[in-house]
């Protein structure tokens, strides 16, 4: 037990339980999933579902954050690949065909790894640091969609492409199915190849991985890269999702969000280690967190309070100064002075 | 000089940070009108003392008297009130303000409540004429001046504020010769005008030229004071390296080793000709056949380190040329070297070493994995053996690839550095400073291992601070000195005491 709550996810993971149990008291239907028209439906589905962009987007962000980076534009990358995508569609002579829809798809998925690329350029080329490297994208980027969409909320009627966002396959939203296989391949990439481990020794000590002889360049190139492809994916869903490209207000704040799943998951800022499950157990919480304040009913005003004090919570249980309070506290004070002696000799 | 009141006396200063005492008991005497050097090896408590004087640490003990007052400085500002200044060797100025305004600052003359520039413009202009600097232009931004200007301007600043002591530490490290001569007429003319003048460098023929007087400092304790016409270049190194002429004199010599001579006909594996880099090192004609132990010996800060660094492409040569088995090579970053089949265990273990957040496996293949690239992951099968057989091989302990290297002794974390270039099979494999810190018995391993790998045919340049050291394993030692390399000698039947005469003599 003791050593299972020394677990890295352990507080994330007893965080978001804590929430779901707390839904489920307020409302006993809360956790009942039920089939409909061959689609499964239920407050846990809905979490799912309304969380992927912001899982997607996390995933990239951890693996910048691991590098001791952090990506700002991620927002603007889903502004600009709804834009881009939703723009073709409504011009292209047959906006209600598959292949258009296909080709959107490619549109804005291209565009992202463009922008990743621009991103990892100034990075890793030039030398910016990255929260102003990608600060001149999260402020350029909403002004490019805007160009794309000429300033208008776009509007498109294509089945296809609605499904990204809306649709089912096997019973399951095919956006919960995306971030699935999205989580599934970063994990691959990441750990069957030792990108993970360089990328976390990049992170960790930079003038030691030189001196390895990494390239340092190449792999903070590939996770910007990453990070922008998960938030234009990300992009298509939400605009998908609303038949429709806002230059505005698509992603707005969602870098934010990212962030703090990153940070809630138990990756530090400081870069090195990371969680890609942490991550999304992260981004459950903030997610679950919104779904908590209109089951509780509290008032609008009082939301962003609530889900402050939540983060808050989570991030301090994972701090070692107040988990070592704690521990001082749970345990009596010989045995734990013990314990920290045989620490010392240990190390 | 009994008589005079020294302007600055410290006496029995102690300072300790956690598990060690940085200062002990030292005392420490500054006049006016002379230069004097602190002398002492890295880590003898030099920088120590100076952030006692200026106020950066709080000694435990003792007591300061600045003019015949005394003094407990607890922030710099103290200090300078008192009319201590100080200028780093980084200088410590605003590079986006101009000449007169970093002169000024903070106390710039003023009308009525707005600043006089015409009166700040006039006293920049005096005090640089004072030090004949009067062709630096007050005006022009400090960013624009070399580095050895900014020093001379941060001078200025402290004649500007009628500084008494005026500590100067390291001013020269980054500096040419002409430099270095502008520099030094500076300093005497403040010395002859009556300012006490701390000067510490690593340059010993420097110390030798400028200084009146030195005070030796060895493992954070006072080893004397002298006059630096009465002490020779050889008792200085001896002072500060705390070995006895005689003691050494009997130190048993190591059995002159016998390997792979370098006869004719052979090719080195790397042959550096006129090697150097503005501002670190110069000259170095160095070359290191296969199966060959090169030793460096120096005092730390002679530009031992700076070598290797150039050798591995850390820092980029910026004159002279590399040969690699005959063949000219460029070697620009340490991804090159390591293409070259070059490895280096660098002095710095936490910084330059270790990813200690990582398991002693990662650690041990990363080098391995980084010229692999990331997309040709070694398979965890082959990871399994290679850290089983090295942990097995340098007794690494705990015995347990997954520990996280952070958590291991000195001694562990150098073998697995060591295994680290080790399963990539160098030609050449670069040793700074491997046995530091370590536990005798870790040491004693590491220079068997030495021996083992250069009689298995690799190269192999080894940098110690302990000259027995260096003797015991080296075929042939090249002495650096004030940042170039100034002898090789062959290591047959060689002493200690004759190394250190060559240190202490400079060119032969």
């Amino acid at each position: 037990m003791k050593s299972l709550l020394k677990h890295r996810l352990a507080w994330p993971v007893i965080a978001l339980a804590a929430l779901l149990l707390l839904n489920q008291v307020f409302r006993p239907d809360f956790m009942s999933l039920r089939m409909q028209d061959g689609h499964l439906y239920g407050s846990l589905i809905d979490i799912m579902r309304n969380g992927a962009p912001t899982i997607l987007i996390a995933l990239g962000m951890t693996l910048v954050i691991a590098t001791r980076g952090i990506d700002l534009s991620v927002g603007a990358v889903v502004a600009i690949a709804g834009a881009a995508s939703c723009a073709y569609i409504a011009a292209s002579p047959e906006p209600g065909s598959p292949v258009t829809a296909a080709t959107a798809v490619l549109i804005a998925v291209v565009a992202g790894l463009a922008l990743g690329v621009w991103n990892g350029f100034l990075v890793s080329t030039i030398g910016v640091q990255p929260i102003i490297a990608t600060l001149v994208l999260m402020t350029a980027g909403r002004g490019v969609a805007q160009l794309i969409t000429g300033g208008q909320i776009v509007s498109v009627s294509n089945d296809s492409y609605k499904s990204i966002g809306a649709g089912y396959l096997f019973t399951l939203p095919i956006s919960i199915l995306i971030t699935a296989a999205v989580f599934a391949l970063a994990a691959v990439l990441t750990r069957r190849t030792a990108l993970g481990t360089l990328i976390e020794a990049v992170g960790i000590n930079p003038v030691a991985s030189r001196l390895a002889g990494l390239r340092a360049r190449n792999i903070i190139w590939i996770v910007y890269v990453f990070s922008a492809v998960c938030a234009a994916i990300a992009g298509l869903m939400i605009s998908s999702n609303v038949t429709a490209a806002d230059a505005n207000n698509a992603g707005l704040y969602i870098e934010m969000d990212a962030i703090l799943a990153v940070v809630i998951g138990g990756t530090s800022l400081a870069g090195g280690r990371y969680t890609l499950v942490g991550t999304v157990v992260g981004a459950f919480i903030i997610q679950t967190l919104t779904t908590t304040v209109y089951t509780l009913g509290i008032p609008p005003e009082v939301t962003l309070v609530f889900k402050a004090l939540v983060v808050i919570t989570v991030c301090l249980l994972q701090a070692p100064k107040a988990r070592n309070l704690l521990s001082r506290f749970k345990a009596a004070p010989k045995p734990a002075a013990k314990e920290a002696a045989k620490e010392k000799v240990a190390i | 000089m009994n008589e005079i009141v020294p302007v600055v006396e410290m006496t029995d200063i102690a300072i300790g940070f956690p598990g060690v005492k940085a200062l002990d008991g030292v005392d420490f005497r500054l006049f006016q009108g002379e230069v004097h050097a602190l002398m002492g090896e890295n880590g003898a408590g030099k920088s120590t003392l100076i952030k006692a004087l200026t106020g950066v640490y709080t000694i435990d003990s003792g007591t300061i008297t600045v003019l015949g007052e005394p003094k407990r400085f607890s922030t710099p500002g103290e200090s300078q009130a008192a009319g201590i200044s100080t200028v780093y060797q980084e200088v410590n100025l605003c590079p986006n303000l101009t000449v007169e305004e970093n002169v000024l600052l903070g106390r710039e003359p003023r009308r009525r409540g707005s600043i006089d520039w015409k009166g700040v413009r006039s006293r920049t202009r005096a005090v640089l004429a004072e030090l004949q600097l009067d062709h630096i232009d007050p005006g022009s931004l400090l960013s624009t001046h070399s580095i050895a200007i900014q020093q001379l301007i941060a001078i200025a600043r402290s004649v500007e504020i009628n500084a008494k002591v005026l500590i100067l530490d390291e001013p020269t490290s980054s500096l040419d010769a002409d430099e270095v001569n502008q520099l030094f007429r500076v300093i005497r003319d403040l010395r002859d005008r009556g300012v006490a003048i701390l000067f510490v460098s690593h340059f010993l023929e420097q110390v030798y030229e400028i200084s009146d007087r030195m005070t030796v400092l060895r493992n954070g304790k006072l080893v004397g004071e002298y006059l630096t016409r009465d002490l020779s270049r050889m008792s200085l190194i001896s002072k500060m390296i705390g070995k006895d002429m005689e003691a050494l004199a009997e130190l048993d010599q190591a059995p002159a080793r016998t390997r792979a001579s370098n006869g004719a006909g052979v090719t080195p594996f790397i042959e550096a000709q006129g090697l150097g880099r503005k501002g670190s090192v110069s000259d170095v004609d160095l070359s290191i056949y296969p199966g060959e132990v090169v030793g460096l010996a120096g005092l730390l800060g002679a530009g031992r380190t700076e070598i290797a660094r150039l050798f591995f492409g850390a820092d980029k040569a910026d004159e002279g040329t590399i040969k690699l088995k005959g063949a000219s090579q460029k070697i620009r970053s340490p991804r090159t070297a390591i293409d070259k089949r070059i490895g280096f265990c660098s002095e710095d273990r936490k910084e330059e070493g270790l990813i200690g957040d990582l398991t002693v496996r990662d650690n041990l293949v990363l080098a391995m994995q980084a010229s692999k690239g990331w997309a040709r992951r070694i398979p965890r099968r082959v990871q399994d053996q290679l850290v089983a057989e090295y942990i097995e091989a340098l007794d690494i302990r705990p015995a347990n690839p997954d520990a996280l290297i952070r958590n291991l002794s000195g001694g562990n974390q150098q073998k697995v550095l060591l295994a680290r270039w080790l399963v990539t099979h160098p030609e050449l494999l670069i040793l700074d400073e491997p046995t530091r810190g370590i536990d005798i018995g870790a040491k004693t391993q590491i220079q068997k291992l030495v021996n083992q790998l250069a009689a298995d045919g690799m190269s192999i340049l080894f940098i110690s601070s302990e000259l027995e050291e260096v003797l015991r394993v080296s075929d042939r030692i090249a002495v650096i000195k004030d940042r170039a390399m100034v002898a090789e000698i062959n290591n047959d039947g060689v002493s200690v005491e004759d190394v250190m005469t060559v240190i202490a003599g400079g060119a032969q």
